[in-house]
């Protein structure tokens, strides 16, 4: 059961040393533990000092604050925080849809400057193209990259069967539900073989047993491909339910609060005792960050104990 | 059904109090035909082709002249609505031209190009240009950000992200442009066609002023105006419908 076909790289880095907790003070718990100080190869995914600020009405706004993060190949990494903490922002700057002020993005050691299907980011509002089917939207990756016809429509069945859509190859998009979507949105970025796959709270709007139902299948498909992936989520369970590991940001400016290791065996669900235990000490973290972004946001005090 | 009928009924009563007008003869039969001699004026006009030879004339111009203006309108809307320097400059200049009738354009046509074919084709892109490049440039700013996004991510680039997404994604907000711009240059057609007689339907109706023929005049007026009709309701419509049906704005019929 907690085999995977991959290796698994162990979680890497001295991530100890840039944790902002109160005090040093680590808490470790049966599920969550500390992450070990371990100098690996050349991680998949690095940011270094990464920085973005914005020019506001009222003077200049630091959303992203020196975050360094370092993600190994194949790692399922999830980065939780509360909204308006930066994290979107973050997974578009990894997708290189926006720059940083300062410090850079490493993918394999090189540094990113435009969008690369080497990392396929899937939206929050996933972004399918109405005006194409599903098999079309499937494809349009490998046609960018000039795949020739008869491997793109092999690829595009393989990808749909994958995701279980096979037999809606020649619907419209808004012909799908929710869910489906998702998975055409999935297809879609696999499709283009990515290294690394960026998601940016792909499932925040689905019901509840649609979202159980992609989280197994997103884990199922990560253990098949191989994949790097970046998961945004404000969910602490989700985060706990699929990551190898969970970095928390904080509240503007985002920083990385805190990172921790999940080594629960797989297939872990939402349901699990181990799962809602881990998720509970991360979000007793996460709880201090939504404070603040209460109170910054509606000027509310009372809300914060 | 019920519809239909409403149509009948109404065109029905048109058409009578237009024979009774006609047949009590208060205004001289060549002020004001019957009817009768309007139809008669139809058929003759496509028994001897001269009827048939001035729409395709006509038709010809519209393609050749709309045809350029989409062009050139997409590509100058795209660069007003992806440029702030010029979104600012030429995005005024464009709206305060596009209160310039089109027929003003005739003289400065006639003096550039002489009394040839490209006058009159300058006088059709003049009328419709503009406003499908204001449509262009409205399409391209109402289209949800996030299909550029998703397409760069996926790895389109310039020409291939022009192509393939952003012309796609923008055409349900430029097709009812794209419809205001056939209807300005079907209106500049005929009056410059009226106005330099060289064949078409503007001559043709110039023509029955000339030889008094109010028939005729008639015969083409009803003859311009189904053609508009036909291509605005038939051509767009569909066009229109299919799209949104593509896309999901409309349930499926």
């Amino acid at each position: 059961m907690t085999s995977s076909p991959m290796p698994r790289v162990p979680a890497s880095g001295d991530y100890m040393g840039r944790v902002r907790s109160e005090g040093g003070r680590l808490k470790t718990a049966t599920a969550v533990i500390p992450l070990r100080r371990v100098e690996a190869t050349v991680p998949k995914v690095r940011l270094q000092g990464i920085s973005l600020s914005y020019t506001q009405s009222n003077g200049r706004l630091l959303a992203l604050d020196n975050i360094d993060l370092k993600v190994e190949a194949g790692e399922f990494l999830c980065i939780v925080g509360p909204s308006g903490c930066g994290k979107s922002t973050l997974i578009h700057l990894i997708a290189g849809l926006h720059h940083p002020s300062s410090g850079s993005v490493l993918v394999d050691n090189k540094p990113v400057t435009e969008p690369g299907t080497d990392r396929i980011l899937i939206f929050q509002e996933l972004g399918l193209f109405p005006w194409l089917t599903v098999g079309e939207n499937v494809e349009f990756g490998m046609k960018m990259k000039g795949v020739s016809k008869a491997e793109r429509r092999e690829q595009t069945e393989r990808y749909l069967r994958l995701v279980h859509l096979a037999q809606f190859k020649d619907s419209y998009t808004h012909q799908l539900s929710g869910g489906m979507r998702q998975r055409v949105a999935l297809a879609r970025a696999l499709a283009t073989e990515p290294d690394v796959l960026l998601m940016d709270e792909p499932f925040a709007a689905l019901d509840a047993q649609t979202r159980d139902l992609l989280h197994d299948e997103l884990e199922r498909i990560w253990a098949e491909t191989g994949r790097t992936i970046i998961f945004i989520t404000h969910n602490v369970r989700e985060a706990v339910r699929l990551g190898d590991r969970v970095a928390l940001m904080t509240f503007r400016p985002g920083r990385i609060k805190r990172e921790y290791g999940i080594e629960l065996p797989r297939p872990r669900q939402l349901e699990d005792v181990t799962v809602a235990k881990a998720a509970r000490e991360i979000l007793e973290d996460l709880r201090e960050e939504i404070n603040k972004s209460i109170e910054e946001q509606y000027g509310a005090k009372e809300f914060q104990q | 059904m019920k519809r239909f009928a409403r149509h009948a009924v109404f065109y029905a009563v048109l058409i009578g109090a237009w024979v009774l007008l006609a047949a009590l003869k208060i205004w001289p039969p060549y002020l004001f035909p019957a009817p009768k001699g309007v139809v008669e004026a139809l058929w003759a006009g496509f028994a001897d082709h001269s009827f048939w030879i001035a729409i395709a004339i006509s038709m010809k111009r519209m393609l050749i002249g709309y045809g350029v203006s989409v062009v050139l309108g997409m590509i100058l809307g795209l660069g007003v609505a992806s440029n702030k320097f010029l979104e600012e400059t030429m995005g005024g200049l464009l709206v305060s031209l596009q209160s310039l009738p089109s027929i003003c354009w005739l003289p400065l046509a006639v003096l550039w190009f002489g009394l040839t074919e490209k006058a009159i084709l300058f006088v059709v892109v003049m009328g419709s240009l503009l406003s499908v490049t204001i449509a262009m440039e409205d399409g391209r700013k109402q289209m949800p950000k996030i299909y550029g996004m998703a397409g760069r991510n996926l790895g389109a680039k310039g020409l291939q992200l022009f192509w393939y997404v952003l012309l796609p994604a923008s055409l349900p907000y430029i097709v009812s442009g794209l419809k205001q711009g056939w209807a300005f240059a079907w209106r500049s057609l005929i009056s410059g066609e009226m106005i330099f007689v060289s064949l078409g339907l503007g001559q043709l109706l110039m023509m029955g002023r000339d030889l008094n023929d109010m028939s005729q005049v008639l015969a083409v007026m009803i003859l311009i105006i189904s053609i508009g009709y036909v291509v605005d309701g038939l051509v767009f419509k569909t066009v229109e419908r299919r799209l949104q049906h593509k896309w999901g704005l409309l349930p499926a019929a």
